[in-house]
């Protein structure tokens, strides 16, 4: 079986997956940490408190997080069609990937910022900063470490929902997964794709946890 | 006299909980005038943290006005008072230092806000360093620091703005006693180099006796007393400012005769061993209930409580022999273990 055909696809498997992780994880953050920065400063105890504006993020977040992502995937294909112009392959799934991850980011992004020690944030406003300087200088490279941390565990999720979308057209290991494993019976092909997406895990997982690692000042 | 640097007048600051309203501050008037070394003192609870957050207004107050050289502050637009609080620099209790930046970084940090350029803000973060004698660590992270390290950043990171005040809540309450006391002299010597008016809040009247020249007892949300630290530790007289002027606790034995004898050292007499030439010219032995004396201001300051023979007329000549020497001696009976 490991002839260059079957290399080729395994490459290129590997490709798209990393392609519709990355690019959804991006997406994500784009939409998701505004939005946990709004959770964070609007909340009761924020720096801007805004009970309305709180509580109706705070409501889609939990609505949009609740949905499973293969119910998601299917309910937006139209929406999908509309921004991707198309519903297969690796560039359609990044649409639902970004939907189904950016709630979830806003609240990593809400917690790793809710860590960042009151004491501090009301430091820099005796000091006459401004909301927008608190976020940029204060709350964010304050929590630099933990957003570290958080954008690992957004990566990996979204590794596992993107063989997922593989299962329905979406490209990547999970598409080989299934069409080789699955409907060929070929457990070895099975095994290849969980081994690489193994491998892809923990080299997210390492990279994040040494870039966490080096930007934590908090530690002698 | 000249206008005072801050004038708070008939302050109040109520929270609304969800259970019940919270009256932090009641009536509040007070005066400090530029240069003081200024106290605020209270039990815990008593509301000094909310005064002090309200004349930089990180807490509105409810009621009432605070000036900060002649303005007011509760008047001021958003953008105005983030101004105005540049020249009010506050240290805490736990420091606040940003953990992710240097000591450097630190000291930058407001200049920075204020949007200061870089090279200029990072020369006068060298100097205030040296100012508070931590060149040698510019570049640790706080973590790398100790507890009097850390404030020694904090306050240099306060005066980085060159404020006119400086506000200090709590800010040798998580020091050990020897750490204290230098940081103590360090804000005592940027009151007299920079001439920066400071205001000390406290639990401890040790931290009082030893820097400020003026005070206020704060009590139940209520300015109970307040004027010259010497005046109210000579005869304080609310009940709560004799609470914290003889603390409970310190006496460890209990009088055999309910006569005793408080004598205040002010600072008037030498330093001479008063208690012991007392005994030796009565040739009568007393008790020594209690005693702090301190050097304050490079004078004697302090008190003591000594228990008296029961024999009327000999307690009347110790009294005599206190008082001729220029000290000032009451008799207290009321407050027997
Ligand atoms: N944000 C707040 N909400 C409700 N109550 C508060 C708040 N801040 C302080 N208080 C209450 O106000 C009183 C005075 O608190 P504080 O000024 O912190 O006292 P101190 O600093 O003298 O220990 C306390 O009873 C405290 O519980
Ligand atoms: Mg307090």
């Amino acid at each position: 079986m490991w002839d260059e055909t079957t290399l080729n696809m395994l490459v290129q498997g590997v490709g798209e997956t990393l392609y519709m992780t990355l690019m959804s994880t991006l997406f994500a953050y784009l939409i998701g940490l505004p939005a946990g920065i709004l959770l964070v400063t609007s909340a009761k105890d924020g720096i801007r408190p805004r009970p309305a504006l709180y509580k109706t993020l705070d409501v889609i977040v939990n609505v949009t997080r609740s949905i499973p992502f293969l119910i998601l995937l299917v309910a937006i294909i139209p929406f999908t069609r509309m921004v991707a112009g198309t519903t297969i392959g690796p560039t359609a799934a990044i649409v639902p990937l970004t939907l189904s991850a950016a709630p979830f980011v806003a609240r990593l992004v809400e917690s790793s910022l809710k860590e960042v020690d009151v004491g501090v944030v009301e430091a820099a406003q005796s000091m006459g900063a401004s909301d927008a300087q608190i976020i940029r200088k204060v709350l964010i490279p304050e929590a630099v470490p933990s957003l570290i941390v958080g954008c690992v565990i957004a990566v990996t999720t979204i590794l596992g929902y993107s063989a997922m979308a593989g299962f329905v057209g979406g490209g990547g290991l999970g598409t080989i997964a299934i069409n080789y494993g699955l409907y060929r019976y070929q457990n070895d092909m099975m095994l290849v794709t969980v081994v690489l997406l193994v491998l892809i895990v923990q080299l997210f997982q390492g990279i994040g946890m040494r870039l966490a690692g080096v930007n934590d000042k908090r530690k002698k | 006299m000249s206008q005072p640097i801050i004038e708070i007048r008939s302050l109040g600051k109520t929270f609304h909980t969800q259970n019940a309203e919270v009256h932090a501050l009641n009536d509040i008037n007070l005066s400090m005038e530029k240069g003081d070394i200024f106290g605020i003192i209270g039990m815990s609870g008593a509301g000094k943290s909310t005064l002090v957050r309200c004349i930089n207004m990180l807490e509105r107050p409810t009621e009432g006005t605070v000036l900060f050289d002649g303005r007011d502050l509760s008047g001021l637009s958003n953008r105005e008072l983030r101004e105005a609080r540049r020249s009010m620099g506050m240290i805490f209790q736990q420091f606040n230092l940003l953990m992710q930046r240097t000591a450097l970084g630190n000291i930058c940090f407001p200049m920075e806000i204020a949007g200061a350029d870089k090279a200029p803000a990072k020369k006068r973060a060298k100097e205030l360093l040296e100012l508070v004698g931590l060149s040698d660590r510019a570049k640790a992270y706080p973590a790398q620091l100790s507890g009097g390290q850390k404030q020694r950043v904090a306050i240099a990171r306060a005066l980085a703005t060159d404020p006119k005040v400086l506000l200090c809540d709590e800010a040798t309450s998580a020091l050990d006693p020897t750490t204290t006391r230098s940081i103590l002299a360090l804000l005592k010597d940027i009151n007299r180099r920079l001439g920066i008016t400071i205001v000390i809040i406290t639990h401890e009247m040790s931290v009082i006796e030893e820097i400020c020249n003026r005070v206020a007892i704060i009590s139940d949300s209520r300015i109970a007393e307040t004027g010259l630290v010497r005046d109210i530790f000579n005869r304080p007289k609310t009940a709560a400012a004799q609470k914290l002027v003889y603390p409970e606790g310190r006496y460890s034995q209990r009088p055999i005769s309910k006569r005793c004898m408080r004598i205040v050292f002010d600072g008037s007499s030498s330093f001479e061993p008063v208690i012991a030439n007392m005994v030796l010219e009565n040739k009568a032995p007393v008790n020594i209930m209690y005693a702090d004396t301190k050097n304050i201001d490079g004078k004697a300051f302090g008190q003591m409580v000594v228990q008296l023979p029961e024999d009327k007329d000999l307690a009347q000549k110790m009294f005599d022999y206190i008082r001729a020497k220029g000290l000032s001696a009451e008799e207290v009976s009321d407050y027997v273990g």
